[in-house]
């Protein structure tokens, strides 16, 4: 699907497949540039673009594939050469031509987004064996390669990416140890107080933190690999060195190709993120603007914007970009904004928090006359950074008290409502939306936050803005006379969270009891017609097919009281009343449950028989089960009555409710396997099976990390790991997929299933109706931080009730069909006609590839 | 797509048992078989409401299947109705008109029950 380019088009030559690279490129296809551009990318890597921020995560859990931003497919798709593994050696401008070890490549126009590389510094030693740097993926190889072999590890760099290297070496179970040259951790971020406090929780964590060390040499060890030797003499012993000590640009090419540097290098770029030769443009952290080189990925997306626009004659340039950052490092929450030190603005004063408890430190500066924010510092807790950063950002007048905004409250950290914000307003700053692009994409017709969402790209980024961008949407809808209807249908006029709420607290068991209570009288209060009907009050409170099937899937998770109660039959979906899987010519499939995929030969047979002996269609499923297609609804018992026999339960492939736990072989067979996955697959589907829930659930476990059983596609997903289970939530196959997220690493199994019981649970309660966990997660205010905040740190008090609450659910499991073929009054509803034996005289098969299907 | 006719009385027509009410299941629709007119009808009960059952055909014209009996049943501004459990079209139990598309309609007849019988007039 190659986009054609006529042979005569300008060429354009991106150096440098990174991050910013890569967004460049995102960029100038949004704007059609590859149709009047063709373009090519070098990479000197082998990967194509992937996410270096979470480069950390690369040793608990993800792989390659899953940092990746992009695919070859996209560059296919938009007809733009990628060319991976070449490096660029030289650019020849009098030609106007790159070389490579390959062949010449002609440009008219050329991008270096060439980034940085790490600093290590000139300490004797530090080219020996096991003395390595922290910025690729193979760099990341070459330390795991080298730990193999080692027990403790150390970083030489306390700043942001030496914290971020620290928590690898953690990853790969090493005794990690920080060396900072300068006095305390991260001193372009945080004060002396601020760091001090950070130093305590690192070491909390278990890793030593050295500060004000200077490495005069690194020799041979007496207990380890390495013998560091420090300014004192003292030493400290190790098997493995990362030196993660500052980035410096690479701009080697630029400088032989005799393009400006800059005094400390960097390719000096001006507005339009031009070089000195107007045909050249440099992105990212190789380029120099006003002397400042920007060692973060925001204002690398913010000249990639700018360097698109200028190639495509936009308006966009780069104006320098804020580098207030908020950041979990080790677990440890650390925020700063603005000028965080007070050291840029005369006459600045200051206001600090610091509970040694709870550890969290909070800083304010503020202008001399306490009206304007110059800038905060944040350790232990980012709650306020949202807030602070938007009364900095839009140098909106600060509170009388403005101690107010760091002092603890008990309703926890204050807001900035969304009116007091002004149009210019920044609420993404991943794509640098502000609150005045928001009113215009809701004045243009934008009804929702998912529309707003699509619109403007806010929010898409890193999410942090999430919460806020709700607010804006929902603040500036009521001011549009919107009304964001909650409603579930017109017969409840409250969500399904709440009416969750309502049927536990109050114990309400049946939905003609929580109509009578709850329901709107008659539906007719929210009719268009406010005329009293005649005779309203006899108008029936039915309910709908709406509200139903979801307060049915609520009393289920609360009670799980059968579904076939004469109470709660009416309330069900076909499928649910019938516990089978309705097809379009009115027949039902049928499928058994096989936990973890795994079935005997016996069983194997007997669902062989029982397809032949009723002329049913069968298939197996993307779930590791089999389907039996075709039954008629008076079949239904007699199939079941067979299937119950030979030891078969219900599948649950009818309900919103726990669906299968797919596995790969694992280590009972698999060479690589290195925890049983079929046992595990098979304990939590026989533990949640059964389990209703506001849409359908899969899971998968997985005995390595090649993740043959997809688990990664799964709500739930378990991946083995040498040391137990990482957890994997929230992802999905289907239409929209999505990678699930790493939830949890390393679980011994007592703490896998106590984990999957909380989130679950907690899933069950707040979800919408016919919400999957993947649309659940990026609704969910606060995102995983919070999910993780509820499920895994107990934030909210929970975790006893939701895991009671599973407790309960396991306890009243009963199969379905085993309970209806016991009971003659259930079995009544299982007849195609109730005063004729014949079966449907429409339902017409025909054969194909020697099965029957509907003609 | 078929579209179903209503079905005008004619001088034809009786009142018959069609089934028994234990045969019937509350607030939901059954299918029964009308050898008279050598169709199937649904039929949904309703107990406590006027009238507490209807019979409308158990073929639904969207998906060409006889699921129409297997329906949620419920109601829209307090006038009763049943979604089709394929596609999720509303039909109006009183008069069968498809809620999401007037120009189709499900046949209607009238029902009664009378002692343990259900009636209807075909």
């Amino acid at each position: 699907m190659n986009v054609p380019t006529s042979p005569n088009a300008t060429r354009l030559i991106v150096i440098g497949n990174g991050m910013v690279g890569h967004h460049l490129i995102e960029q100038l296809v949004a704007l059609g540039a590859h149709r009047q551009y063709a373009i090519t990318v070098f990479g000197e890597e082998r990967h194509l673009a992937y996410d270096r921020v979470h480069l950390s995560e690369y040793f608990s859990g993800r792989d390659a594939d899953s940092l990746a931003l992009s695919n070859a497919d996209y560059y296919a798709e938009h007809g733009i050469e990628l060319r991976l593994h070449e490096a660029v050696t030289v650019i020849d401008r009098n030609a106007a031509e790159v070389v490579t070890d390959h062949a010449r490549y002609p440009y008219d126009r050329l991008v270096l987004a060439t980034g940085s590389y790490p600093f290590v510094p000139p300490i004797p030693g530090n080219e020996r064996e096991k003395c390595l740097v922290y910025r690729t993926l193979d760099d990341l190889d070459a330390i795991r390669d080298a730990a193999a072999d080692a027990n403790t590890g150390v970083v030489v760099g306390g700043g942001l990416l030496g914290l971020e290297a620290a928590n690898a070496l953690r990853g790969l179970d090493l005794d990690t140890a920080v060396v900072e040259f300068a006095p305390r951790l991260m001193p372009m971020q945080v004060d002396a107080e601020g760091g001090a406090l950070l130093r305590e929780k690192i070491e909390a964590l278990g890793v030593q933190v050295l500060t004000g060390r200077a490495t005069q040499r690194i020799e041979d060890g007496e207990t380890s690999f390495h013998r560091m030797v420090f300014q004192d003499d003292k030493v400290l012993e190790t098997d493995l060195i990362v030196f993660s000590a500052g980035i410096r640009p690479r701009d080697q090419l630029a400088r032989d190709c005799a393009l400006e540097i800059g005094e400390r290098g960097g390719i000096v770029i001006d507005d339009h993120c031009l070089t000195s030769d107007p045909a050249i443009l440099a992105v990212g952290e190789v380029a120099l603007w006003q002397e400042s080189i920007f060692g973060l990925v925001a204002p690398g997306y913010q000249m990639a914007k700018a360097a698109a626009a200028t190639l495509t004659e936009g308006d966009t340039t780069f104006s320098g970009a804020d580098m207030s950052t908020k950041l979990k490092l080790l677990g440890v929450d650390v925020g700063a904004i603005g000028d965080a030190h007070g050291e840029r603005t005369p006459g600045a004063r200051t206001f600090r928090y610091l509970d040694e408890i709870k550890q969290e430190y909070r800083k304010l500066v503020v202008s001399s006359d306490a009206k304007k924010l110059l800038g905060a510092m944040l350790v232990g807790d980012n709650a306020s950074y949202d807030t602070l950063m938007q009364y900095y950002a839009n140098g909106l007048e600060l509170p009388e008290d403005p101690a107010s905004l760091i002092l603890p409250s008990s309703d926890g950290a204050p807001t900035l409502g969304p009116d007091a914000l002004p149009e210019t307003a920044t609420i993404c700053s991943c794509h640098n939306v502000t609150k005045g692009d928001i009113c215009t994409t809701l004045d243009a017709g934008a009804l929702d936050l998912a529309s707003v969402k699509g619109e403007t790209k806010a929010s898409t980024g890193c999410g942090g803005c999430a919460a806020l961008l709700k607010s804006v949407v929902d603040h500036e809808l009521e001011a549009r006379g919107v009304e964001v209807d909650q409603s579930l249908c017109e017969h409840f006029a409250h969500t399904r969270q709440e009416l969750y709420s309502i049927v536990r607290v109050e114990g309400i068991k049946t939905f003609s009891e929580l109509i009578d209570k709850h329901g709107t009288s008659s539906g007719h209060d929210l009719g268009a017609s406010s005329a009293p009907k005649l005779g309203s009050s006899s108008s029936p409170k039915l309910g709908c097919d709406i509200c139903k099937p979801a307060v049915a899937s609520i009393l289920a998770a609360c009670f799980n009281e059968p579904i076939t109660d004469a109470a709660h039959v009416p309330l069900q979906d076909t499928n649910d009343t019938f516990m089978a899987n309705m097809q379009k010519n009115g027949t039902y499939s049928v499928v058994p449950r096989i936990p973890g995929g795994e079935v005997t030969p016996e069983k194997l047979i007997v669902l062989g028989e029982v397809g032949k002996k009723y002329g049913l269609y069968t298939k197996i499923t993307g779930g590791q089960r089999v389907d039996l297609f075709g039954a008629q609804l008076h079949q239904l018992p007699d199939i079941w009555g067979e299937l119950i026999e030979a030891g078969f339960e219900t599948g649950h492939a009818y309900g919103k409710a726990t669906r299968t736990v797919k596995s790969c072989v694992g280590s009972t067979w698999c060479r690589y396997g290195v925890q049983d996955s079929v046992g595990m697959a098979i304990y939590l589907e026989e533990r949640y099976k059964g389990l209703r829930s506001p849409h359908k659930l899969k899971f998968a476990v997985s005995g390595c990390t090649r993740e043959c059983a997809e688990a990664q596609s799964k709500d739930v997903g378990v991946i083995a790991t040498e040391n137990g289970w990482n957890l994997y939530v929230c992802g999905n196959g289907g239409m929209r997929p999505r990678h699930g997220e790493l939830f949890a690493t390393d679980l011994d199994d007592a703490q896998l299933i106590r984990t999957i019981d909380r989130f679950l649970m907690f899933y069950i309660r707040t979800a919408d109706r016919l919400q999957r966990t993947s649309v659940w997660r990026e609704n969910l205010e606060g995102g995983l931080d919070y999910l993780k905040n509820v499920v895994l740190d107990d934030s909210l008090g929970l975790g006893d009730e939701l895991e009671a609450q599973m407790q309960h659910i396991i306890d009243t499991y009963e199969c379905e069909w085993a309970n209806t073929l016991s009971d003659p009054e259930k079995l009544k509803r299982f007849r195609t006609f109730v005063n004729d034996d014949s079966p449907d005289p429409d339902i017409i098969v025909t054969e194909e590839r020697g099965q029957l299907r509907p003609a | 797509m078929s579209t179903a006719t209503v079905a005008t009385p004619t001088m034809t027509q009786t009142w018959q048992t069609l089934c028994s009410r234990a045969d019937l299941v509350t607030r939901s629709g059954v299918a029964a078989w009308l050898a008279s007119a050598d169709t199937q009808v649904a039929l949904l009960y309703l107990p406590g409401q006027t009238p507490e059952v209807y019979a409308v055909d158990n073929h639904d014209p969207f998906s060409n299947a006889n699921v129409i009996a297997r329906g949620i049943v419920g109601d829209i501004q307090g006038e009763p109705v049943i979604a089709s459990p394929i596609y999720k079209q509303h039909f109006r139990l009183a008069d069968g008109v498809c809620v999401e598309d007037e120009n189709v309609r499900l046949r209607t007849w009238e029902v009664k029950i009378e002692g343990d019988d259900v009636m209807i007039r075909a």
